[in-house]
């Protein structure tokens, strides 16, 4: 379990996040929603260690953020940012084996490449995995970059937008490959998600943040209310049932 | 490009380097040297060919790791002000002690040319505009501004000359016991293949590195000690080689992508090739007389450099 308690963080003077705490669920998909500047990704910057809090702490498994070996908590946690258009000549193959590093620091085993394939064969990349990165499109650039995190192998694993800039075909598949992540494999994985169609169709709790705080969480039955999006979008969102999914009807 | 080749180019080129000169040595006189052509053979010719290789390996490699860590093609000890500030903390050397040996210039060189090293990737994280040209331009603008100092202190001291002399590579000054230091840049370039991996994703930012469980800030400090020791070893050696750690690791990456535990074997060797070849172009132009290397390596390079830079903007369009 991550644990979260009284996170505040600002940036020059200004609160970007203020008292967050909240529990992300082993096992479970669990989705950050809100509008943009709600401090979404900036706490799930800081559960993740990439960025410090001003106060507060964050707790891996009833263990301080700051206790553990990076090296071991590069085995339990693994972060995926919304920025990777990283200009860099790799293969897909050498960017997922990269995942292996926090077990064979740059020596993979025999092992290490058996989940460098798993990993490639789950994201269904084998035919292009000897593709150099800046060849392959944005969508499959983030597919490579997942499929580098399923090689890492860790219980919880978190990712900023990893559906920015994918199309619905796209998005549709990177959604169902997390889902089976948590169903079939046990994995604990925490988004942060801006569609929240997608949020309500494929989590299994969400956390509603706005301007620094929680505002509101709980399942998805209690999220998709047009009550609860009043509160946390300022906006009157229909709620539809579509084939036992809540779809929010948010376009006019 | 294979190894293989790489391999037997140098090995011949190393071949026609020991055998060219002044001094005539016909390879099949080999076994049977005289007095003297045995002691040319190893207070000068066996000397500036390992200097020729290590320098030329060792400066390649810096380039790389800094175009890897600053995340930039055209980063390199040229276009960072660290051979600036490398000259600058020579004079300083020269003006704090009279007759510095050349550990002692080494030392405070180092000091500088770290330093110069830090401030520019310092600036390269607040700059806003990450445009890969503009941050080589920012890189000489700080060299330069580095450079001026330089060239006021030692006017106002009476080095100029002293200072100009650091400033054109040569391998022709390279005699047994003046170029030894040179050596030093062997552990370096061992420590960088270790750090492979690492520099791979350090150069992949501060996030992913973390992600990973790799300390990045130290990484990236590994990395700029190796660059800027193997700077200051190589300009009190040999002297300044523009443009080779620029041109070399961008030829390297360009075929073998930016793996650097597969591109810097490939770019030492290519280095080492690169710079012998110049240096016995330049033997041989104007025989007897010699073109110092960092002339020759300057023109073929600053060609080759404009040629990436063409090559870029076509890729863009």
């Amino acid at each position: 379990m991550i644990e979260a308690k009284h996170l505040s963080k600002s940036y020059g003077g200004k609160p970007v996040v203020e008292g967050v705490s909240l529990r992300v669920e082993k096992g479970k998909m669990t989705s950050f929603i809100g509008p943009n500047g709600a401090g979404k990704s900036t706490v799930l910057s800081m559960i993740s260690r990439l960025l410090a809090q001003d106060s507060g702490e964050v707790l891996i498994e009833g263990k301080e953020i700051g206790q553990w070996k990076s090296n071991e908590l590069a085995r339990k946690i693994s972060i995926l940012k919304q920025s990777n258009h990283i200009n860099v000549r790799l293969t897909v193959r050498e960017l997922v084996s990269f995942g292996r590093f926090p077990y064979s620091q740059g020596k993979l085993t025999a092992e290490d490449w058996k989940h460098v394939d798993e990993a490639i064969r789950y994201m269904d990349m084998q035919d292009m995995q000897g593709k150099y990165l800046d060849q392959l499109s944005g969508g499959q650039n983030q597919r490579a970059f997942i499929a580098m995190v399923i090689a890492q192998n860790t219980e919880y694993i978190l990712l900023d937008e990893p559906l920015n800039n994918l199309d619905m075909k796209h998005s549709v598949q990177i959604m169902k490959v997390l889902r089976r992540l948590v169903d079939e494999l046990g994995k604990t994985v925490v988004l942060v998600i801006h569609d929240i169609n997608f949020a309500s169709c494929y989590s299994d709790h969400i956390v509603a943040l706005k301007e620094g705080k929680v505002v509101r969480e709980g399942s998805v039955d209690e999220m998709i209310t047009t009550e609860a999006l009043k509160q946390i979008y300022e906006m009157d969102i229909a709620i539809q049932s579509i084939n036992g999914n809540r779809i929010c009807v948010y376009f006019t | 490009m294979k190894k293989r080749y790489l391999l037997i180019a140098l090995v011949l080129l190393s071949f026609v380097s020991l055998f060219l000169g002044v001094k005539n040595i016909h390879p099949l006189d080999l076994f049977r040297l005289s007095e003297e052509q045995l002691q040319v053979m190893l207070v000068s010719r066996i000397p500036r060919l390992v200097s020729i290789l290590v320098a030329g390996a060792a400066l390649s490699i810096s380039g790389l790791i800094m175009q890897q860590l600053s995340r930039n093609k055209f980063v390199s000890p040229t276009t960072a002000g660290t051979d600036d500030a490398a000259r600058l903390g020579i004079l300083v050397a020269l003006m704090l002690f009279t007759s510095a040996s050349l550990i002692e210039k080494m030392i405070v060189a180092f000091v500088f040319a770290l330093a110069g090293t830090f401030v520019f990737m310092k600036i390269l994280d607040r700059v806003k505009y990450k445009d890969a040209i503009f941050i080589p331009l920012v890189g000489l603008m700080f060299g330069n501004v580095i450079g001026s100092l330089t060239t006021f202190f030692a006017y106002k001291n009476n080095l100029i000359q002293n200072i100009t002399a650091w400033l054109q590579g040569d391998f022709s000054g390279i005699l047994s016991g003046r170029y030894e230091m040179i050596y030093i840049s062997i552990p370096l370039v061992i420590v960088a293949y270790l750090f492979a991996n690492k520099f791979t994703i350090a150069g992949m930012g501060e996030e992913f590195a973390i992600n990973l469980g790799l300390k990045h800030k130290q990484i990236v400090n590994i990395g700029l000690v190796i660059v800027a020791l193997v700077s200051v070893v190589v300009m009190l050696t040999v002297g300044l080689i523009p443009f080779l750690g620029l041109v070399v690791p961008n030829l390297v990456t360009i075929y073998a992508g930016d793996n650097l535990k597969k591109s810097l074997p490939l770019t030492a060797m290519l280095g080492a090739l690169f710079v012998l070849f110049c240096d016995i172009l330049g033997r041989i132009l104007i025989y007897p007389y010699e073109v110092p290397i960092g002339l020759t390596v300057g023109v073929i390079g600053s060609g080759l450099f404009l040629y990436l830079l063409i090559r870029r903007k076509a890729h863009d369009a």
